[in-house]
């Protein structure tokens, strides 16, 4: 379905480029979930929806939440805290909230008409997992193993950080975090 | 259709490298490259897709663990850089050169 992809494409797009060009680290990740959700709806259309289902969980869920985890526990210092007084509630939400709406607008439009049509092929699920587990099981051993290896460097990274930052500012940082 | 999607993945990556150009912001550079590992996906989805067979699919998983296992590492980094300089500009490593 060529319009559906077109839409979902632009709509990423526009999202990517705003989301490239904010001063704001927040309000770029805001404009990147919906970029990924955008794609999601592109890889649907392409004929992947166990892919972009998993655009949704992995990319737009765990990634883009481990970005703002860590953008909020830097919690930049005096520029930042410029940028938080300046920053008004519900500004930031117009752009991302309008490209998500738009988005919505697409997905009922899409409910109402019955789906995608016969354009494309579909590759089912069960073809991806067969493929992975036979011809690729060397692959997906390689891919534990480079996930492994992120865990223990992340963990190595970031051991002698937790506890000094905790005893810098307690109460400050978890009202910070409540206020959000 | 499918040279559409790789119209997409191709101006995705530009703008991704764009991004990686422009932002000297370290949690804007690993977005950058969030970015283009994505459209990279796109373009193996939009491949398996002309050519009927899943092989796209399970590259595009591949790049998935790929790009989380980068942020994990990558994210780590900044939190270092912050500890060590109170900053996430990428300049601020520059004496790392000599």
């Amino acid at each position: 379905m060529p319009v559906l992809f077109a839409f979902a494409a632009i709509i990423a797009i526009v999202a990517t480029v705003l989301a490239i060009s904010r001063s704001n680290v927040v309000h770029a990740l805001l404009y990147l979930i919906v970029s990924l959700l955008a794609t999601a709806v592109a890889i649907y259309a392409l004929g992947a929806a166990y892919l972009a289902a998993l655009e949704v969980i992995i990319y737009a869920g765990a990634i883009i939440v481990l970005f703002v985890f860590v953008t909020m526990m830097l919690n930049l210092g005096d520029a930042v805290q410029r940028q938080e007084r300046a920053w008004q509630p519900g500004r930031g939400w117009i752009g991302p909230g309008v490209l998500a709406a738009l988005l919505l607008g697409e997905f009922i439009w899409m409910v109402a008409e019955g789906g995608l049509g016969s354009q494309v092929h579909r590759i089912a699920p069960k073809a991806v997992g067969m493929l992975l587990m036979g011809k690729y099981v060397v692959g997906v051993e390689l891919a534990s193993m480079l996930l492994l290896a992120g865990i223990v460097a992340a963990y190595h990274l970031g051991y002698g950080l937790l506890p000094k930052q905790k005893a810098q500012q307690p109460t400050s940082e978890t009202t910070e975090v409540g206020t959000k | 259709m499918i040279s559409m999607g790789l119209l997409f993945a191709g101006v995705l990556f530009v703008l991704g490298v764009a991004g990686l150009l422009a932002r000297r912001n370290l949690l804007m550079i690993l977005v950058s490259i969030e970015i283009m590992l994505n459209a990279a996906g796109v373009a193996f989805i939009a491949a398996g897709a002309l050519w009927n067979q899943a092989d796209g699919q399970v590259m595009f998983l591949f790049i998935l663990a790929t790009a989380a296992a980068e942020v994990a590492v990558g994210l780590a980094l900044v939190l270092q850089l912050n500890h060590l300089h109170h900053t996430v500009d990428a300049d601020a490593v520059r004496q790392m050169k000599d």
